[in-house]
C-alpha cells in the first residue's frame, strides 16, 4: 500500500513536471540542432529575448530601488498614521490577488491612448501603452510585491535599535543604511531580486495586454512562444521556451543558495 | 555635564507617558531611574538621547536647550537594554564604529579602542562577532562602543536586566567603578530597587509617569515623600487605621489615617526586654521563615499582619507563642500629607530618677 502511494506520488511529479520538460527539450530539437538555433535566430525571436531581456533589467532595478525603500518605510516610519500604513501594507499585495491580465487591463485603461493621461504623454511624443514603458510599467505591477515581502519581515525582525544606536554614535540616515540595514536585509534582497527576476522573466499575462504583441517591436519571449504555438511552429516555440527554462532553472538552483544564506545571516 | 529638564511631557496615542517631569542633574553623578515597567522612565531617557521627541518641556544640556538637536549631536552614549550591538561587525568594528564616523585617523581609532578593550576587560576578543560572546561580554562591548567618542552624557537603559544573577551583581559593581574612573555623568533606567540602591549615587523614583522623589538612596529610604515611594523602596506593612496601634493614638487629628511600618521599624521580645513595656503590644507568632542569615517573622497585632527581621542569636520563636511587639516608628499618610511619626509612648512621660 505504502509502496503504492510512493509510486502515484513519483508518476505525478513525472507527468507533470519531468515528462513536459522533457517533451519540450525533445521538440525544441526534433529538427536537430539546427533546427533549435534557426529557431532561436529568427529576427523576431532575438528581438523577442532582447525586450524581455531588456524589461528585466528596467524591472529589476526599479522594483529593488522602491521595494527596499517602501519596506523600510512601511516597518520604520513613524510619521506615517499606523491605519495609513496598514492600509498600505494590504495594497502591496492587490497584484497577489488580481489576475496579471486585469493588471494590464487597469494600465490600458489609465495611459492607454484614449485615457487623458495616455493622450497627454502621446503629444509629448511618449508612446506608453503598446510599447516598451506600458510593458515595464505592467511587469512592475507584477513584481511589485516580491521585494517588499521579502525585506519587510527581516527589517521587523532585526528591529530599529541597531539604527537607534548607530543615531546616537553619530551616523546620518545614509551611514546607518549602508553600515547597519544593508548587512542584515542584503541577502533578502538578493533573493528578492531573483524572484523578481524570474517572475519578469516568465510574465505573459499583463505583457500581452499592454504590449499588443507587435511582432519585432513589443513581442516579449513568452509572448512569441504563445504566438508560434497558434501558428503551429512547434519546433521554435519549444526553441525559445527551452531559453526561458534555462534560466528559470538557474534562477532556482541559485535562489536554493541563497536562501540558505539566509538562515545563516 | 550637567542636565536639566523643565516641565518634561509625552503622549503616546492617549496614553500620557511622561506627566510634567523636572529634574537636574549635577556634573560627574550617577543617577538611578528607578520605578516599576511601564512607568515612563525609558521614555524620559530616550527623550534626552533625542530618539524620542517631547510633546511639551526643554532638554536643557550645559544651559543650551537640546531639543531639536538630533541623537547625532547631543554628545551621548546609550546603552541599550538588548544591547543592540552591530551583529555584522567584530567586536573591535562595534566599539570603532562612533570614532570611525566621526571620521577619525586610522591610529587614534586603533589606540582609543585597545584603550577601552583594556578599560573593559575584553582583550582577546576583539575578533569575536557578537553572537560569540556571552552576555555579560555584550554589556561590555555596548559599554566600551557608547563611551568611544567620548560623550559627555551616558544613558543605560536596563543595564542589566538581561544578565544572570550572579553576573550582575559582578557588573554592577564592575560598571560603577568604571563610571567613577571616566567620571562621566550616567543615567541608568532599572526596576531593581536594589541595584538602584546599590550602584546610583542619586535616585530618582518614577511612577506612571511622574517624578515621585529625587534624592540619595539613603534619604529615599529614610525619609520616603509619597506613600508611592514608602511601599516602593524597602519592604513594608500597610495599616488601613493607623489610630488602632498604641502609641499612635490621636494622629492625624482624627482623621482617617493609614500607616506603613517598615520590619526594621519593630522590635519583639518577651516583656521584660523592653524599657517601656507600657508601649508594646501584645502579638502571636504567626509564621516563621528562615531567610538565610535572620529569621523574618510574621506577628499578628490586633488583627494585622506586621513582619521584621529577628537575629538567630536571639532565643528561637515558636509559631503560636505571645510575644510583645513594640512599634517604634511609621511612616504615616491621609489624603492631605504623609509624615514620620515615632511612637509616642516610647518616651516616658514621668521619668522618675531614682
Amino acid at each position: 500500500m505504502r509502496n503504492l502511494w510512493i509510486g502515484l506520488t513519483y508518476l505525478i511529479f513525472f507527468l507533470l513536471i519531468a515528462a513536459p520538460l522533457g517533451k519540450m527539450t525533445m521538440s525544441a530539437f526534433s529538427q536537430g540542432f539546427g533546427g533549435f538555433w534557426d529557431a532561436l535566430a529568427r529576427p523576431e525571436a532575438l528581438h523577442a529575448l532582447m525586450m524581455t531581456g531588456f524589461v528585466v533589467i528596467v524591472v529589476t532595478v526599479f522594483n529593488t530601488l522602491f521595494g527596499i525603500m517602501l519596506a523600510l518605510y512601511l516597518v520604520r516610519a513613524n510619521w506615517i498614521h499606523p491605519r495609513l500604513k496598514g492600509l498600505l501594507n494590504s495594497i502591496v499585495d492587490l497584484p497577489y490577488a488580481v489576475s496579471p491580465v486585469i493588471g494590464g487591463l487597469m494600465i490600458v485603461l489609465l495611459l492607454g491612448p484614449d485615457s487623458a493621461l495616455g493622450a497627454l504623454f502621446e503629444n509629448m511624443g511618449i508612446k506608453i501603452v503598446y510599447a516598451f514603458p506600458g510593458m515595464a510599467i505592467a511587469t512592475l505591477f507584477v513584481t511589485f510585491p516580491l521585494m517588499v515581502r521579502e525585506v519587510m519581515p527581516v527589517l521587523q525582525e532585526i528591529g530599529s535599535q541597531q539604527e537607534e544606536a548607530a543615531s546616537t554614535l553619530g551616523a546620518y540616515g545614509w551611514t546607518t543604511f549602508w553600515k547597519v540595514t544593508w548587512p542584515s536585509i542584503r541577502w533578502a534582497v538578493i533573493y528578492g531580486v531573483i524572484l523578481t527576476v524570474a517572475r519578469s522573466l516568465g510574465e505573459f499575462g499583463a505583457v500581452l495586454v499592454v504590449s499588443g504583441n507587435i511582432m519585432n517591436k513589443t513581442q516579449t519571449a513568452t509572448t512569441l512562444v504563445y504566438q508560434d504555438v497558434e501558428n503551429f511552429n512547434v519546433t521554435a516555440a519549444g526553441g525559445v521556451a527551452l531559453v526561458l527554462a534555462a534560466f528559470s532553472v538557474g534562477l532556482l538552483l541559485l535562489m536554493e543558495w541563497t536562501k540558505r544564506r539566509k538562515e545563516v545571516h | 555635564m550637567h542636565v536639566e529638564v523643565r516641565g518634561l511631557n509625552k503622549h503616546f496615542g492617549d496614553f500620557h507617558a511622561v506627566k510634567d517631569v523636572n529634574f537636574s542633574i549635577t556634573k560627574g553623578h550617577l543617577i538611578g531611574l528607578l520605578g516599576p515597567s511601564g512607568g515612563g522612565k525609558t521614555s524620559i531617557l530616550r527623550m534626552l538621547a533625542g530618539l524620542e521627541t517631547p510633546d511639551a518641556g526643554e532638554i536643557i544640556f550645559h544651559g543650551r536647550a537640546v531639543n531639536n538637536l538630533p541623537p547625532q549631536e547631543r554628545g551621548i552614549g546609550f546603552v541599550f537594554q538588548n544591547y543592540a550591538l552591530f551583529k555584522h561587525m567584530t567586536v573591535f568594528e562595534n566599539i570603532a564604529f562612533g570614532l570611525k564616523v566621526k571620521k577619525a585617523s586610522k591610529t587614534a581609532i586603533r589606540d582609543r579602542v585597545m584603550e577601552l578593550v583594556e578599560l573593559t576587560g575584553l582583550k582577546g576578543f576583539e575578533k569575536r562577532y557578537p553572537h560569540q560572546l556571552s552576555g555579560g561580554q555584550r554589556q561590555r562591548v555596548a559599554f566600551a562602543r557608547a563611551l568611544a567618542p567620548e560623550p559627555q552624557l551616558l544613558l543605560l537603559d536596563e543595564p542589566f536586566a538581561a544578565i544572570d544573577a550572579k553576573i550582575r551583581q559582578e557588573l554592577r559593581s564592575w560598571l560603577k567603578e568604571l563610571i567613577e574612573r571616566v567620571g562621566i555623568t550616567s543615567i541608568f533606567v532599572t526596576h531593581d530597587q536594589d541595584e538602584a540602591i546599590e550602584v546610583a549615587d542619586e535616585i530618582m523614583i518614577i511612577n506612571q509617569g511622574r517624578l515621585e522623589q529625587k534624592g540619595t538612596p539613603w534619604d529615599i529610604y529614610k525619609e520616603p515623600k509619597t506613600p508611592f515611594v514608602a511601599t516602593f523602596i524597602g519592604e513594608s506593612t500597610l495599616i488601613e487605621n493607623a489610630a488602632e496601634l498604641k502609641g499612635f493614638t490621636g494622629i492625624g487629628g482624627g482623621k482617617p489615617t493609614k500607616a506603613l511600618i517598615r520590619p526594621e521599624y519593630i522590635e519583639i521580645g518577651s516583656l521584660h526586654e523592653f524599657k517601656m513595656a507600657s508601649a508594646t503590644e501584645q502579638g502571636i507568632v504567626k509564621h516563621l521563615h528562615f531567610r538565610g542569615s535572620e529569621w523574618l517573622v510574621e506577628v499578628e497585632v490586633k488583627g494585622h499582619k506586621l513582619v521584621t527581621y529577628r537575629s538567630l542569636e536571639k532565643d528561637t520563636l515558636q509559631p503560636g507563642q505571645d510575644i510583645s511587639v513594640l512599634v517604634h516608628r511609621a511612616y504615616l499618610f491621609n489624603d492631605d500629607h504623609s509624615w514620620i511619626q515615632e511612637n509616642g509612648l516610647k518616651e516616658d512621660p514621668m521619668p522618675v530618677f531614682i
